[in-house]
């Protein structure tokens, strides 16, 4: 059964159709590249799944039961996390304090609770471990790199047991070496069954780590292939409008 | 030997040590206790009991209030009208008291006064979104009004029955011949201090000067903790009123007119950026005492007290400067 499934999703702003009568399914473990121009409805279809809008028509569902989400804090709930294009990280803070912004690990008795530092700091250690990512929970995000910034920002979706991960251009502005690393990380979270869709207009990003790729143009749907049958050249036109539509 | 991956995550970048050699407040408070030694020996009226206590109780206002503005400047904001809030707030504790009613009424008549211009701060700021220089300059001309309305505009220096109750709260000394502001104020900063380093609420305050954006989509409620950030500072305010009222024994209309821009010095200078995300409860405390140091130190010395500004006014370029070069060598 799919994780998430999305039936005949449309979203208008007044008389702009954003986005016209998507369907497609994401399967556990897999990755996803969301293609399209600026313009094409990609962020507004990722808003929708995170909760930010709701759609005008159609339906989602998630492991095969209905998903209504009203707010981002719901589409967290049900297991969605977001890595924000500008990652949403502090820089006066921690590489721990930021992974758990908002979601802090605290211990004592009813309204008298305290931080613990402790639990975080190994916790946060252990996540990035996990992500093979040499970040030290301890030092301020202000001194990191931007692969490091990335592994603060993908942590965070680790804290709870997610199922869906959105990132959004999570390669935008790193340098190249960089973006080995995050594309490892997102490699280590497909392998963990989590479902990644990945919105990126960088080609080799995309070809290199998704196994199926979506291209949007003009908030319509059109092509959703497995990247072993597509190609560059092939996307590129779709995206351009060059190549109107493949099954 | 390969270092694993563990040991590297294990690993922090700045030992306990150097993280405090490279602050600033380590810095300022290094130059207060140097200039400490140095009036010492240079005067003999430094270090003498009675000038130590009137040094103490001195830095105890600025210091209270910087408390609680070291928490608005952290969130990114600021509080022009700590000054006002004061003068309303003892206006009010006097006023009651003078109409015959107990201190204990008159202090949480003071005190509420102070929340509820702190909470339109807050609202103001955070629901409607006005920049908080401006609602806090608006404030800083209506309470002072408001003050004078309040007392016709006379000096209240009679308090009723618990006048003499008062006059000890503030000019006292109950433990160990220290000044009750001193204690207070003591009090005041570990308290602070505490909420900063181990609440989450603190956390918060730091999360949304760093990047108030970040604090919003990660779930932070910013809203609400702006507006008690801005509840602290004027009820910081609203303390320091009361207490300088029971020192004084006697409010004019322009007591606290200027100190905010002590207390913001005294913040800056303790090392919390106005642009916000940096600031400690320490910083606050040691900055006032700089300021404090530097002004009784004139006096001393036998220095024209016209200088004084000159002097702190240096003294808030200097310890900014300092913290620039710093970074300028860290980033090279």
């Amino acid at each position: 059964m799919a994780v998430l499934e999305l039936t005949n999703i449309s979203k208008h702003f007044g008389a702009i159709q954003a986005v016209n009568d998507v369907s497609f399914s994401i399967e556990a473990g897999e990755v996803v590249g969301l293609m399209g121009d600026n313009g094409a409805g990609k962020s507004t279809l990722v808003k929708m799944i995170a909760g930010n809008f709701s759609p005008s028509h159609g339906t989602m569902r998630m492991d095969g039961a209905e998903l209504v989400l009203n707010k981002p804090v719901e589409a967290r709930r049900h297991g969605i996390e977001i890595v924000h294009q500008d990652l949403a990280l502090c820089d006066n803070l921690t590489a721990a304090a930021n992974v758990f912004l908002g979601r802090e690990i605290r211990r004592g008795v009813g309204p008298f609770r305290i931080l613990d530092y402790a639990s975080m700091y190994k916790r946060a250690g252990q996540i990035f471990a996990e992500l093979k990512s040499e970040t030290r929970p301890r030092d301020l995000v202000k001194q990191m790199s931007g692969g490091q910034r990335q592994a603060v920002a993908i942590a965070r979706t680790r804290l709870s047991e997610a199922k869906i991960v959105l990132m959004d251009e999570p390669t935008a502005a790193i340098s190249v070496r960089q973006v080995a690393e995050v594309l490892n990380l997102i490699r280590h979270l497909r392998d963990q069954g989590i479902a990644v869709v990945l919105i990126s207009h960088r080609m080799p990003d995309v070809f290199d780590v998704a196994d199926r790729v979506i291209v949007m143009r003009r908030g319509r749907k059109v092509a959703d292939k497995r990247i072993a049958a597509s190609s560059p050249e092939e996307v590129t036109g779709l995206i351009t409008g060059a190549i109107e539509q493949v099954a | 030997m390969a270092i694993t991956l563990d040991q590297t995550i294990a690993h922090k970048q700045q030992s306990w040590l150097a993280e405090k050699l490279s602050s600033q407040t380590f810095w300022v408070l290094v130059a207060v206790i140097l200039a400490c030694i140095f009036l010492s020996f240079a005067t003999d009226s430094f270090a003498t009991s009675k000038n130590l206590y009137n040094i103490t109780r001195n830095v105890t206002f600025v210091a209270i209030i910087a408390l609680g503005m070291t928490l608005v400047i952290i969130t990114g904001g600021i509080d022009l009208s700590v000054g006002s809030v004061l003068c309303l707030c003892s206006m009010i504790l006097g006023v009651v008291m003078h109409a015959g009613y107990s201190i204990e009424v008159g202090i949480a008549a003071s005190i509420a006064t102070a929340l509820v211009i702190g909470a339109c701060h807050g609202l103001l700021i955070a629901y409607i979104g006005m920049p908080p220089f401006v609602v806090t300059l608006a404030t800083l001309s209506i309470a002072r009004s408001l003050a004078m309305v309040a007392s016709g505009n006379t000096v209240v220096f009679q308090f009723g029955p618990d006048h003499d109750k008062l006059l000890a709260l503030g000019g006292g000394a109950w433990f160990f011949g220290i000044a009750n502001p001193v204690v207070y104020m003591v009090v005041l900063a570990l308290i602070t201090g505490f909420i900063l380093r181990w609440t989450r609420f603190g956390r918060y305050i730091y999360a949304i000067g760093g990047n108030e954006h970040a604090a919003i989509l990660t779930g932070v409620p910013v809203r609400q903790i702006k507006v008690a950030v801005y509840m602290i500072s004027s009820l910081s305010a609203g303390i320091a009123g009361i207490i300088q009222t029971g020192w004084l024994g006697a409010i004019t209309t322009n007591i606290g007119t200027g100190l905010e821009l002590q207390v913001i010095a005294a913040a800056v200078i303790g090392g919390a950026a106005l642009a916000g995300g940096v600031g400690t409860a320490l910083g606050a405390i040691v900055g006032a005492a700089l300021i404090e140091v530097i002004r009784n130190s004139l006096g001393l010395l036998g220095i024209n007290a016209f200088w004084q500004g000159c002097f702190i006014g240096g003294a808030i370029l200097f310890a900014v400067l300092f913290d620039r070069v710093r970074k300028f060598r860290q980033s090279e």
